[in-house]
């Protein structure tokens, strides 16, 4: 099998779909790869790296496409790449396919099949070439430092002999992959971090990271299936905008990640909230290649508002970096669908059949949907309403009746005991049951965690039998009863003080 | 000297207070407090006994206190929190005998020969009980210490017919219980003699048949019966306190062993009539695949790598002492800015709450250390689990396998982790006797050794 790598069309577009690193695993995995000229350079990889490496350089993408059975790619094929593909060629990029179906249609047309990395379903087996995941954690990282450069003091706060600084505060929006990652390198620069997220299950990660979880008082969960955040209510989102108006005068730097698959970015930072904001600070706008979170923010610059805030619509990709991490995410989809020798493409597999936009011939979008597993939402079993409540009325029921019979002996029991026993028995008995019973009551209350003080406690207060022993000791030793009484005094006294003790030293140990 | 009256309303307030004792415990910040009020409540009980009428012999009094109040302070100063259960066994076995040498002293009491007609023969039975239950408490639990301690062997003791012998044996008893009835004066000395040396062989035996992993419900459940001899010793003496006293921790080591029992999905009785209750259907499912061991560095980049570590301790944890390295290594793991917790099994260890005992000993905060159905459903979404000298309580055949004889039991699913490292001496099974499929699953390796050496040396690699 032929792998091929051609140069990125777009003079945008600095990353390549392989580096030195990643074609020795494609090697590895048996596959011939072909790379054309320069294919590496805007990412800092050299011709000679990948030739030593062991691909064979191709000087046109002519020739390339020609030769090659699987392409690899970053930005999504342009039309004049399709006229140079064939029938059967497997091409794995970035397809956007939610907005691109014209394009898909055109593959399909030529019988490409193409997987768009950006449609690799987000389940747990999918992560290792989950693009999105991969790339965000590079933007999210990347946000930070230069958010921070363009940011006129420091992150961290010091105290020096020139006097002291206060640390920044750094507001995530939205704890996905970039929000998580944005949150872990500000956190390292020494900044305090506050994130907010509509779902409430990433406030947990959220704090994981270091940062405090910002939340606004109404009970709105915007966790989906798909592991997007859902679009909220309109009272959330009010009381979402003035969280962020308080937080706007507070905070000195503001990177927002909201983004929702296939659907413009939610405006969350509006111009109220710039104006808000103290001069010199910095918003970052990841979401601005799909529109932005801010308002005033542009794709592809940076701007100054009218108060001195800075809001950067663009990002260096960190192209060596990403490559390779993007590679690999391909190196393990290859792997994934049988590597070079049992290349195959089993539309019956959960990942490839959701990421295979074109097959045979067809577009194959939208797939169906599929849920991530972290978030496993329980959904009841819709069961019929009228038999279960039936049944629990009969369980309820015979319960009643096996109660009522169990009452009625012990009952019978207790009525033949009075016949007999003394008076001063039947009070005595009165108290034990009723000790029992209170003793059944109080137990249950205890902690998992302090069964074992419990029993050292309880060993302790059993050691009460001193009592007997006390009643029974009299003035002469030489009486079989007193020396008895003594021994179970011993006893019984070694139980008591042994279990106080114990039960003191470890209750002493438990701490919050 | 005080009233009558004073002495029953001390008994009364004493009661209070133990109830309240317990009643503490349902909280870490309640159970100080429980604690104290345990402690005066027996102040209160005893000093108002012996201030009481008809006590004599005080000096000899004083000295037994004081000679057990030193053997007592020394035992609990000393005691190793590792060795817990050996030393709660050991306290319930003086219980037992102190009920004993109690019915015995209340039986050659000269008030008791006093008694005629219906009250005499129910303070006989009293008696009777009361010696049954603590001779029985008394030799259980010091074959339970031994077994702990490791002086006898914890592999169950079963031989055929038992069940048959200790009905014989308890009819026995009660055809005892009648002749002692009849006799006049002291010569039914002899039926009660025979009848303590019986209630012993059946104490041993019952506490014989039962495998070490079965022990948390064992100590419970002499726990449990510590506390009804000592309430059948209030019956024979008439005296509320012991009896108020001993239904509130018979009552109480009942519940554990219940809560024990339903840890293990397994009843009550399977467990107290020895070995395991249900014998397997058919042979258990072939394990399949391959143990992959690793080594401490190995284990210490994994560390390094995992975002949220979940640490599964086990009786291997408390023999090899291991706590301490364990502190120091989840100290280190939360400095990196990962998130470290642990996940308690109800049957960890030889006691009930025995981890948890452990764990707050090496000063590890409570809030972190998380009960079994807490951190269940999390550990799928957790990096790394290490299990450290455990092995039913995280055995997957527990759950898929009917054939395995602990079928049905709750267990640690740790399996559902990304990695999953097993701490272990050797591939020895556990207690149950059973093969753990665990060690088999791909994304488990083991890391063989001692516990605590081998996390000491984790720890100097994750540095």
């Amino acid at each position: 099998m032929k792998v091929g790598i051609p140069t990125e069309l777009s003079e945008q577009e600095c990353r390549v779909g392989a580096t030195p690193k990643t074609l020795k695993r494609l090697m590895k995995q048996g596959f011939e790869v072909y790379i054309q000229n320069g294919a590496g350079s805007r990412a800092n990889f050299q011709d000679s790296q990948y030739q030593a490496a062991g691909a064979t350089m191709v000087s046109s993408s002519e020739e390339l496409y020609r030769l090659c059975d699987i392409i690899l790619k970053v930005q999504a094929v342009q039309e004049e790449e399709i006229d140079l593909m064939h029938k059967g060629q497997v091409v794995l990029s970035y397809l956007n396919p939610a907005q691109n179906l014209p394009l898909l249609e055109k593959l399909a047309e030529k019988g490409v099949n193409a997987i768009a990395m950006d449609a690799i379903p987000r389940i747990s087996r999918a992560q290792k070439m989950d693009v999105l995941s991969s790339m965000a954690n590079i933007a999210g990282y990347r946000a930070v430092i230069e958010g921070a450069n363009h940011f006129g003091r420091f992150l961290n706060g010091q105290i020096t002999a020139a006097g002291k600084v206060n640390p920044a505060i750094v507001l995530v929006i939205g704890a996905g992959v970039a929000g998580l990652a944005a949150i872990g390198t500000a956190r390292s620069l020494g900044a305090i971090v506050r994130a907010f997220d509509t779902r409430m299950e990433v406030a947990e990660q959220i704090e994981s990271m270091g940062a405090s979880f910002l939340t606004v008082n109404i009970e709105e969960d915007g966790s989906t299936d798909s592991g997007y955040s859902k679009v909220m209510s309109k009272a959330f989102i009010e009381a979402e905008m003035a969280l962020f108006k308080e937080q706007a005068k507070e905070v000195d730097i503001i990177i927002t990640t909201a983004q929702i698959p296939g659907r413009e970015a939610p405006k969350l930072i509006l111009d109220y909230h710039v104006a808000a904001m103290k001069p010199g600070s910095v918003i970052v706008d990841l979401a601005a290649s799909s529109g932005g979170n801010c308002t005033l923010s542009k794709q592809g610059e940076v701007i100054q508002s009218d108060n001195g805030v800075t809001i950067l619509g663009k990002l260096d990709q960190l192209p060596t970096q990403a490559s390779q991490l993007y590679g690999n995410n391909l190196c393990h989809l290859l792997d994934d669908m049988g590597k070079a020798e049992n290349f195959k493409i089993d539309m019956d597999d959960a990942v490839v059949s959701r990421a295979m936009v074109t097959h045979d011939g067809k577009v194959k979008w939208p797939p169906e949907p599929l849920p991530v597993s972290p978030q496993k939402k329980q959904v009841k079993p819709k069961q019929a309403p009228e038999s279960p409540k039936v049944n629990e009325e009969e369980i309820g029921r015979k319960k009643g009746r096996k109660t009522a019979l169990s009452l009625a002996i012990i009952g019978g029991l207790l009525f033949l005991v009075s016949l007999f026993a003394p008076g001063e028995f039947m009070q005595h008995l009165t108290v034990f049951v009723l000790s029992v019973f209170i003793g059944w009551q109080v137990i249950w209350n205890v902690s998992h965690s302090l069964h074992t003080p419990l029993m050292a406690v309880t060993n302790a207060i059993s050691g009460i039998i001193i009592i007997g022993g006390l009643l029974q000791t009299t003035n002469d030793i030489s009486n079989p009863v007193t020396i008895l009484a003594f021994i179970a005094i011993l006893v019984a006294s070694i139980n008591i003080v042994g279990g106080f003790v114990v039960t003191h030293r470890m209750l002493k140990m438990f701490r919050k | 000297m005080i009233s009558t009256q004073i002495q029953l309303a001390s008994y009364l307030f004493a009661s209070i207070l133990f109830i309240l004792s317990l009643g503490g415990l349902s909280s870490q910040t309640s159970a100080k407090r429980g604690v104290l009020y345990g402690i005066v409540g027996m102040i209160i009980a005893i000093l108002s006994t012996i201030l009481g009428q008809g006590v004599s012999g005080h000096i000899y009094i004083i000295l037994a206190i004081a000679i057990a109040s030193v053997i007592g302070l020394s035992l609990a100063r000393k005691v190793e929190m590792t060795s817990m259960p050996q030393l709660v066994a050991i306290l319930h076995s003086f219980v037992g005998l102190a009920a004993v040498l109690v019915g015995f002293g209340s039986y050659l009491d000269p008030k008791t020969q006093a008694l005629t007609g219906v009250e005499h023969s129910i303070h006989l039975v009293e008696i009777f009980i009361g010696v049954f239950i603590g001779a029985i408490t008394f030799t259980g639990s010091v074959v339970a210490w031994g077994k702990l301690e490791g002086r006898i062997r914890s592999k169950p003791l079963i031989y055929p017919g038992r069940h048959m012998v200790n009905i014989l044996l308890v009819l026995v008893c009660v055809v005892l219980a009648v002749l002692f009835t009849m006799a006049s004066g002291t010569t039914g000395m002899i039926y009660l003699l025979i009848m303590t040396a019986i209630a012993f062989f059946i104490g041993v035996m019952m506490v014989m048949a039962i495998g070490g992993a079965d022990m948390p419900v064992v100590v419970s459940m002499l726990n449990s019966y510590s506390g009804w001899a000592a309430a059948a010793a209030g019956f024979m003496l008439g005296n509320d306190l012991l009896i108020v006293t001993g239904a509130l921790v018979g009552s109480s080591g009942a519940i554990l062993s219940i809560i024990m029992c339903e840890a293990m999905n397994r009843s009550f009785f399977s467990v107290i009539f020895g070995g395991f209750g249900a014998t397997p259907t058919g042979p258990a499912k072939a394990v399949d695949g391959e143990v992959t061991a690793m080594d401490h560095s190995e284990v210490a980049d994994l560390l390094e790598a995992a975002q949220s570590v979940a640490i599964v301790p086990g009786y291997g944890m408390a023999v090899a002492k291991a706590q301490f390295p364990v502190k120091d290594m989840v100290e280190n793991l939360q400095a990196k800015g990962k998130l470290v917790r642990f996940g308690i099994h109800p049957v960890a260890g030889r006691l009930p709450g025995h981890m948890n005992v452990l764990l707050a000993e090496a000063n590890l905060p409570y809030d972190i250390v998380l009960e079994m159905e807490e951190i269940n459903e999390d550990l799928e979404q957790t990096d790394l689990v290490l299990v450290i000298g455990a092995n039913d309580i995280v055995n997957p055949g527990a759950l898929d396998d009917e054939n395995s004889p602990i079928y049905g039991m709750p267990v640690l699913e740790v399996w559902n982790a990304k990695d999953v490292i097993v701490m272990k001496r050797s591939m020895a099974t556990g207690y149950a006797g059973v093969q753990n499929p665990l060690f088999f699953k791909d994304n488990t390796n083991m890391l063989y050794g001692d516990a605590k050496d081998s996390v000491s040396k984790i720890n100097a690699l994750l540095n």
